[in-house]
């Protein structure tokens, strides 16, 4: 029997995988050969989806991208034996693409059935929960705290001392909650761990259980992610048939329940005090802090509210040690992060590396350059929120450091790629205009000062009292900066107050020279 | 649009299915949009008395949440992502285009009842724009041509 693979992600569903899952069979079926189709995740090289692999002797060979038409020619020229066709990619693992990543917490994305617990535990799945059991509460903090992990979702925040102050905090209730709600533009790399190897992160949020003393947890998950919603469930389902979640976990005398909640299509709700709103049933409005959710959490009790990276990366480092993780990165970046690059760009994919890369080399070595062949002009940095970087700054590795000092950020490491064709006024007045969509409106300067935001650029670009518009939009920004309760208000004026410094002629102003 | 009265034995059962979970609106609203296609602001009375609420949080909660709709929606529920990503690759012109072929804005239904349109921030589709949805499938690199395949095909699937 040979054993074929092609993926059930929603980027590779969306350009047509399933269409080409049903033509191998149908035609290997009318042939009478042996296949058995084994639906993966992506390796994250999306312009070659859809993407089939086969097994063989030789590895897994790819052939990419293929439509349903070239189905009977791929199995006439041997596509079972790994043979060669204008559509063959060779041994996957050797694309310089995905043989230059360091993929730790994706290890076993593209490569295993990521539903199946069977293959899920052939492939290193469920040792940092095996440790985790042996382990006293404090020195399964104490691994996280080692291994330098920051929060992933974007805030950057040391996740061992997040889960320190929730395993000190004395309650007879405890709360993990994962922040599923990944609404950036350009970010899709929790969606993958989702559909790719959803046991990572169920095993992830059961050691954070058994490090803290909760016994429930809840994926907070995005309406947008059906297919995500579907992996989640089937895994769950599994791990509670197989003794790794319920009651008594693996004979440990342990619990910890797990249940997927969908949001409502709020962009704020990605906020961790919004979200834990959401999930207690109400209007998703950003809470004051303090208190902290660690110490009031969902329905006031302590709460680790983590990203799905995180919460993903936590098995390695516990499979592998906290020295393991640190020993990856830059600086105080440590580890690895999962870039995702997207946009106007020609080889867009998720792309796992260790901190330090620039994001020139990320942008054009691997990236290949912009997807229309034109020149890139703008680069946006960390999802709407994120400061739009120009040619001059492509140098900046890719560090938190190292973007905090260009007032940049790196936030859940999504890349969006502009080409010159792009109107930087329009990314700046849109940057706002998402922002009057998107507030939760409990605070001033995001609910009205994204409106007026939109006002003012309009004014700017129209020609009206153009500097002391400008003037205003700046005295605007800095309102949203330092007054606004959350990200939000507080960081909209990053894609605006970089648009204007390093794009002004596109909103008609003298072009400033650049740093 | 239909009689409350016909909906509401299927919102009571769904009150009832979650009457001991904790934060239950959301999955009770998200269950009864599931089923009804939309949540009948007639529905708003008996999902507060349910949960000991008053009816402007529950609408409160429902006006919320973009998500969520009190008008029946069309047959096919069209989702064009309008995020930087998607914007990067033209959507700007897959958005218009939308708009003049089905006759209609984001938030509205054909006159046939057939499309309802809205917009959506971020499919997670990012590494293949343009995105967008009809129902539950995700289309990614969405050009006009490949819009109007899509829309005459679920025409033909009536």
């Amino acid at each position: 029997m040979t054993r074929l693979f092609i993926s059930r992600d929603s980027t590779a569903l969306s350009l047509g995988a399933e269409q080409v899952a049903k033509a191998i069979q149908e035609q290997t079926d009318q042939q009478g050969l042996d296949v058995q189709i084994v639906r993966n995740g992506s390796r994250g090289l999306f312009w070659l989806e859809p993407l089939i692999e086969v097994e063989t002797p030789a590895g897994r060979i790819a052939y990419g991208p293929v439509q349903p038409e070239s189905v009977a020619s791929l199995l006439e020229c041997g596509l079972l034996e790994g043979k060669s066709h204008p559509l063959c990619l060779g041994n996957i693992e050797e694309l310089p693409y995905f043989k230059s990543q360091n993929r730790l917490t994706f290890a076993r994305v593209g490569l295993t059935d990521p539903v199946n617990l069977n293959d899920y535990l052939a492939h290193d799945g469920y040792r940092g929960l095996k440790n985790a059991l042996n382990m006293s509460q404090t020195d399964i903090v104490k691994q996280v705290t080692d291994s330098g992990l920051r929060g992933r979702g974007g805030a950057a925040f040391p996740t061992g001392i997040k889960w320190n102050t929730v395993l000190n905090a004395q309650a007879e209730q405890k709360y993990i909650v994962c922040n599923a709600d990944e609404g950036d533009s350009g970010t899709f790399s929790d969606r993958m761990i989702m559909e790719g190897d959803p046991f990572v992160l169920i095993e992830g949020m059961t050691i954070a259980g058994l490090a803290v003393g909760a016994t429930q947890g809840y994926i907070y998950l995005r309406i947008e992610y059906p297919h995500a919603k579907v992996a989640l469930n089937q895994a769950i389902a599994a791990a509670y048939q197989n003794g790794y979640l319920g009651e008594n976990i693996q004979g440990s005398g342990k619990t910890f329940h797990l249940e997927v909640r969908s949001g409502a299509g709020a962009y704020i709700c990605g906020e961790e005090t919004s979200l834990l709103e959401s999930l207690e049933g109400k209007r998703g409005l950003v809470r004051f802090k303090p208190p902290l959710p660690a110490i009031v959490g969902l329905f006031g009790k302590p709460t680790i509210v983590n990203n799905v990276i995180s919460l993903a990366s936590i098995p390695v480092i516990l499979d592998k040690g906290g020295e393991y993780y640190r020993d990856y990165g830059m600086g105080r970046s440590r580890g690895t992060l999962p870039l995702q690059l997207a946009g106007n760009i020609k080889h867009p994919g998720l792309f796992e590396v260790a901190f330090g890369m620039t994001l020139r080399e990320l942008l054009y070595d691997y990236g290949g350059g912009s997807a229309s062949g034109r020149p890139i002009r703008a680069v946006q940095v960390g999802g709407p929120l994120g400061a739009y970087l120009h040619e001059g700054q492509f140098d900046t590795p890719l560090d938190y450091e190292a973007f905090a000092a260009i007032s940049a950020v790196l936030g859940h490491g999504g890349i969006v790629v502009h080409d010159d064709t792009v109107n930087m006024a329009d990314m700046a007045r849109y940057a706002m205009e998402f922002c009057v969509e998107e507030s939760c409106g409990k605070c001033t300067p995001c609910r009205i000062g994204s409106t007026r935001g939109v006002e003012v650029i309009d004014r700017i670009v129209n020609d009206v009292q153009k500097d002391k518009n400008t003037v205003l939009l700046r005295d605007l920004c800095d309102t949203m900066v330092y007054g606004s309760l959350c990200a939000m208000g507080g960081m909209t004026p990053y894609p605006v107050l970089s648009s204007l410094n390093h794009f002004p002629e596109d909103f008609g102003l003298q072009p400033a020279a650049k740093a | 649009m239909q009689d409350y009265q016909s909906q509401k034995p299927i919102v009571l059962d769904i009150l009832d299915a979650h009457r001991t979970m904790p934060g239950n609106l959301l999955p009770i609203l998200h269950g009864i949009q599931d089923t009804l296609g939309y949540i009948p602001s007639a529905a708003v009375e008996d999902i507060a008395k349910a949960l000991y609420l008053s009816k402007a949080e529950v609408h409160g909660v429902i006006s919320f949440y973009h998500y969520f709709r009190t008008t029946p929606p069309g047959k096919h529920t069209i989702r064009i992502c309008r995020a930087e990503s998607c914007q990067a690759m033209n959507s700007k012109a897959l958005e218009n285009h939308a708009k003049q072929t089905l006759g209609i804005d984001f938030h509205e239904t054909t006159a046939d009842e057939h499309f309802s349109l809205e917009p959506v921030y971020c499919l997670g589709n990012c590494a293949c724009s343009p995105s967008m949805t009809i129902d539950n499938e995700v289309y990614g690199r969405v050009t006009p041509e490949k819009f109007d395949q899509l829309v005459a095909a679920c025409k033909g699937a009536k």
